[in-house]
């Protein structure tokens, strides 16, 4: 057998930092020590956004507390009813984490109550990451294969990105052309 | 014992070889018999040679060395006796507080019993052939003795074995009825009586959801992580599942069940004896099963009447200006999103109902004892005191967390 080339070795160096990569998709903060109050102005680019959106954890806590907070009784299981779907690409006040964790903490008018004091602010970033993999916004390797109910649907490890259609700016104002 | 017969064997083959040496002194219980077995047919005149008898007053004392500290070493009590030590308290696998616990201990204890009696036969018949084998007798019997004794003790084995088939056959049934019956036992465990408490008893990673049902539902209550069952009735538990797979296990009572989400499954207690005694989750469910357990206090039927009512009535509203400090931010705050208080605005329905926390023997699903200093440690770093379970950091200021576990105490 041929000693392997150094190109090999250099190959396989280049090759095993790709295995790092999967890394932090579990890390679990669980002590959620929250950060200085800044929720009242959600800023863009807030690093948290990244923080929790491609976290399997936060993921699957925000999938638990969707059910918990009772989130279906208005928006289904993302579907819509009462309130707006959200495994669409379509969002009203944005579709980024930022402006989802704001929608959820400071509500929205008619009807998205405001969650201020009814959950932390950990939890509403969990709730977050959990609202943008209904839309298939999540990595792949991120999201749960299994749900906290009896599901209709398949699971979001294995749904298609079809609904993949970001709209990153809100919905034109009725009248104007889409 | 294989370091003591090698160096029996070392010392003696340096002084005294032997030319049977070969054929298995390093096996043999009786060594200095077996070396000159040939030559000598008694075995005591092997013992004049020289160099023989040195080495066996060198081997002697080794052996009798040896098996002095064999006798006195610490290790093979100590840790039986500290597993003994073990059996016994409030949450153990040896408990008859329960009738379906005494009936599997007595299954147990017999099971024990057969299968040592039986253990020490074979043993016994073991040893005595290894014993025979090695044994001098048949070296020291001339031969037409030996074939004298040939037909009796064809007989003898013949008997024996008959006899010895039919031990064997006669344990096995009884054990099999035996294991019948307790099994019957097990499935009636109180005969046609109906069950007089009915509560369903609900998993969640992790701690203990219970309801207790009553033929009134307006008398329906909820508590969690402590269950009181009366003396001498039958509980009947309920069992589910919100998340993954528990199991429901209070050994001092009954054997174990699962709780699957999804499925219902039940289990029916009859406690025999009063008093308190810990359950646990026996089924590994997540970061903290360690710390899923479970009190149940058997109470007289007085107590426990007294205790159901008790846990019927709504919280009754602070009295003092801290505690009811407490109240407004519990009612206002988070508090109020996740858990129950009976009587007040407080109505979820995902965590632990606190209508009655303080009357309550442990927190946290027995994680720790219901203390002001733990109900303060919980509260101020629920993540702290139990990594990864789902009450969050809340980041409560000195003041309103004095307050909020100033208004607990209150409910009693």
């Amino acid at each position: 057998m041929d000693p392997p080339s150094r190109h090999s070795f250099l190959r396989t160096a280049l090759l095993l930092p790709l295995l790092l990569a999967a890394c932090d998709r579990e890390q679990r903060d669980m002590a959620g020590q929250p950060k200085a109050e800044t929720a009242a102005f959600v800023a863009k680019g807030d690093p948290r956004a990244a923080e929790y959106e491609n976290n399997a954890f936060h993921i699957a806590q925000g999938q638990r507390l969707f059910a918990w907070m009772n989130c279906s009784g208005c928006h289904s299981h993302g579907g819509g009813g009462m309130g707006p779907p959200l495994m669409d690409g379509k969002w009203r006040y944005g579709g980024k984490m930022e402006d989802i964790v704001a929608s959820i903490l400071y509500g929205r008018p008619n009807g998205m109550p405001d969650w201020r004091n009814k959950i932390t602010e950990q939890q509403a970033w969990e709730l977050a990451a959990y609202v943008r993999s209904l839309s298939g916004q999540s990595r792949k390797d991120a999201v749960g294969a299994r749900t906290e109910e009896m599901a209709v649907t398949p699971p979001q490890s294995l749904e298609s990105t079809e609904r993949n259609l970001v709209a990153e700016k809100p919905l034109s104002p009725p009248g104007e052309p889409q | 014992m294989r370091r003591r017969l090698f160096s029996w064997t070392a010392v003696s083959s340096a002084k005294a070889p032997s030319p049977r040496r070969g054929e298995g002194w390093g096996e043999g219980a009786r060594p200095p018999r077996k070396i000159s077995g040939a030559e000598h047919p008694h075995p005591t005149l092997s013992l004049q040679g020289e160099g023989f008898q040195a080495a066996t007053k060198k081997t002697r004392c080794r052996l009798i060395s040896r098996s002095r500290t064999m006798r006195l070493r610490p290790s093979v009590p100590l840790p039986l006796a500290l597993a003994l030590a073990g059996c016994g308290g409030i949450q153990t696998i040896g408990g008859r507080e329960g009738r379906d616990a005494a009936l599997i201990n007595d299954l147990f204890t017999l099971f024990c019993i057969v299968t040592g009696i039986f253990f020490a036969a074979i043993m016994a018949f073991l040893f005595a052939a290894y014993w025979r084998r090695r044994g001098w007798r048949a070296d020291r019997m001339p031969e037409e003795d030996v074939a004298l004794e040939a037909p009796s003790r064809e007989r003898f084995l013949k008997v024996g074995l008959f006899l010895w088939t039919g031990a064997v056959i006669g344990g096995l049934m009884g054990l099999a009825i035996a294991s019948f019956f307790t099994d019957r036992g097990l499935a009636h465990p109180n005969g046609d009586n109906k069950p007089v408490v009915s509560i369903e008893l609900t998993g969640n990673q992790w701690w203990w959801d219970a309801k207790y049902h009553f033929h009134d539902p307006s008398r329906d209550f909820r508590t969690a992580n402590e269950l009181h069952i009366p003396l001498g009735a039958a509980t009947y538990i309920l069992l589910k599942a919100n998340d993954v797979i528990h199991s429901f296990w209070v050994p001092n009572l009954a054997g174990k069940q699962d709780l699957i989400p999804g499925h219902t499954n039940d289990i029916v207690l009859v406690p025999t004896k009063p008093g308190h005694y810990r359950g646990q989750c026996a089924e590994y469910c997540g970061l903290q099963h360690a710390h899923m357990a479970l009190d149940i206090v058997v109470d007289t039927p007085a107590d426990y009447q007294r205790w159901v009512a008790r846990q019927q009535q709504t919280a009754q509203a602070p009295a003092d200006p801290q505690a009811k400090a407490g109240y407004v931010y519990f009612m206002n705050k988070q508090c109020s999103a996740c858990h129950t208080v009976a009587g007040t605005p407080a109505g979820g329905q995902v965590a632990p109902d606190l209508t009655h926390v303080a009357s309550r023997a442990t927190i946290a699903a027995g994680t720790l004892p219901n203390t002001p200093g733990s109900l303060h440690a919980w509260v101020a770093d629920p993540q702290g005191v139990k990594p990864g379970n789902n009450m969050p950091y809340i980041g409560l200021n000195a003041d309103e967390l004095h307050a909020v576990v100033a208004y607990l105490e209150t409910l009693k």
